[in-house]
């Protein structure tokens, strides 16, 4: 690890590099950024951004469960937490029914109102604040490592199964008649989103998660033209919001989150202009 | 040009399919066979059962009856390719997915957002040109016409190339000229690749013109056999040409 502080110092002789902290920040972006850029992608191509909505605010729930079972790290109870919900979500979903849309939001309020129920318990919730607007400053080595290891598997994962997804994404039935199994495929992709938001979740906020997820890639669909700039635009965009927003937020002396939120908005509604014209 | 395709498929027995929905029959009873080398139109007026007919071929819905498939020697096949043209595709148009990307998706197991095989891409333009849509390969799947789209569809389709092609009302709602390219590549695909060719049409003049064999149904088979016999059969004149008896409509 000394050496990855050691090459950042050399390669950025800026006042915010000499902060452990600040590289710890930015090499987490690093590794979250491109994640959401990916994964982003096929949530909005899906019209799932209400689910990923949905499945931020059940972290309510997860971290609360956590206490109640008395895991010490929150972050195991906030994944199986999470892995369920997106499991359940999806199969009310694919039900058909027109009005999964307020079974989603039942979900949703369901989970934040549990999550605080029971970790407000005793007028103790202010202990829970940091996990609304989230602390990426204050991320460790370890949980460094940890983003490291989810962002190579997720990579490889995503690979295999990026073409099912996109037949799945142009129309389900039609990739039903090619003979691919698109309840798996679906459940694995909202597996991946389960686990890398969870993951994310304590250093973006439970506030701002959806926003990182669905905000750079619904950028780079209104100017995309296949799925190799869909792609590409929407990591290039959801990492330069982030980096710009890490280095602002310092400067500026604002929440991390927000300001990396803030620039990919501002990214959003100028492709938004551009297809416009 | 073959006289049998790939793996020597001969002809497809449908025998008494059935399909039920709550207590309502939607099919019941249907037997016919099909066969390779020959286009085979299915028609009938609206709510016959034509799709749900294709729906059960495809195996995609529950039904009785059995769709048995026979090679030229007379052996039995378990599973044959079949190629599917769906009525109107019913998908995103704003999706950032291009003609290519959507084709290469079956072609190849490596990410096709990634750079392309070669060899592949050159199969691809191949079979864009065979169906007369080469040009359309960068374009974005939404921004297509109707025709184009169903052009585009079939390449899909014959990949990998089916022994049977199930067509299902292609070229509903596509303007004429686009409509006459579409069925001369299907007559394209008959002649070189000897493959069977099942379509659901609502446009009886096409079905005269392109049909080797008709179906009418109306929940059950009522008249099978060339287009001119069952066009000039009492069964036909029933169910197209039936005038409201006086009073019906009161």
């Amino acid at each position: 690890m000394s050496i990855v502080y050691d090459f950042f110092g050399t390669v950025l002789p800026f006042h915010w590099a000499d902060y452990k902290f600040m590289i710890n920040a930015l090499i987490a972006v690093l590794l979250i950024a491109p994640l959401m850029g990916i994964l982003g992608t096929m949530a909005v191509n899906n019209k799932m951004a209400f689910f990923s909505d949905a499945l931020g605010h059940s972290a309510f729930t997860g971290i609360a469960l956590g206490v109640l079972l008395g895991i010490k790290n929150e972050v195991i109870s906030l994944i199986a937490f999470g892995v369920l919900i997106a499991l359940i979500i999806t199969r009310v979903k694919n039900k058909g029914n027109s009005s999964s849309d307020t079974v989603i939001s039942v979900f949703s309020s369901t989970s934040i109102a549990v999550g605080l129920l029971v970790l407000s318990y005793g007028g103790s919730f202010s202990k829970y604040n940091s996990y609304l607007v989230g602390d990426i400053l204050s991320i460790s080595k370890n949980e460094i490592l940890c983003l490291f290891v989810t962002f190579a598997v997720v990579i490889i994962l995503w690979a295999m199964i990026y073409n099912k997804l996109l037949v799945i994404s142009v129309n389900r039935e039609l990739a039903a008649s090619r003979g691919i199994k698109t309840g798996l495929y679906e459940n694995i992709f909202v597996i991946m989103v389960a686990v890398v938001v969870m993951m994310s979740i304590k250093w973006v906020g439970i506030l701002l998660i959806n926003s990182l997820l669905i905000l750079p890639a619904a950028a780079a669909r209104n100017i995309a033209k296949n799925s190799r700039q869909y792609l590409s635009l929407s990591v290039a965009i959801s990492l330069v919001s982030a980096v710009s927003g890490l280095l602002i937020s310092f400067y500026a002396d604002t929440s991390a989150g927000a300001t990396i939120v803030t620039v990919s908005a501002i990214i959003f509604f100028i492709t938004y202009f551009i297809r416009k014209k | 040009m073959a006289s049998e395709n790939g793996c020597g498929l001969c002809k497809i027995s449908v025998k008494n399919i059935g399909v039920k929905k709550g207590s309502d029959i939607l099919l019941s009873d249907v037997s016919f066979e099909l066969h390779c080398g020959e286009l085979t139109a299915v028609i009938g007026v609206n709510g016959a059962g034509k799709t749900t007919l294709v729906k059960s071929i495809l195996g995609e819905i529950q039904h009785d009856g059995t769709v048995g498939f026979e090679s030229h020697h007379g052996e039995k096949l378990n599973k044959i390719t079949i190629g599917y043209v769906p009525q109107r595709l019913d998908f995103d148009r704003s999706a950032p997915v291009s003609v290519e990307d959507f084709l290469l998706v079956g072609r190849t197991s490596s990410p096709v957002c990634f750079r392309r095989n070669k060899k592949i891409s050159a199969q691809l333009d191949e079979a864009l040109e065979s169906v007369g849509c080469l040009e359309l390969k960068k374009r974005k799947l939404g921004e297509l016409s109707g025709g184009e789209l169903q052009r585009v569809m079939l390449v899909n389709a014959l990949y990998p190339l089916p022994e049977l092609l199930i067509l299902d009302e292609p070229v509903s709602g596509v303007d004429a000229q686009g409509s006459e390219k579409f069925y001369e590549a299907i007559l394209n695909l008959k002649h070189n690749y000897h493959m069977a060719i099942a379509m659901v049409s609502h446009d009886l003049e096409i079905v005269r013109e392109y049909a080797d064999n008709v179906i009418l149904i109306n929940k059950t088979v009522l008249k099978s056999g060339a287009p001119k016999e069952v066009f000039e059969s009492d069964e036909f004149k029933n169910v197209f040409f039936t005038v409201p008896e006086k009073g019906a409509l009161l």
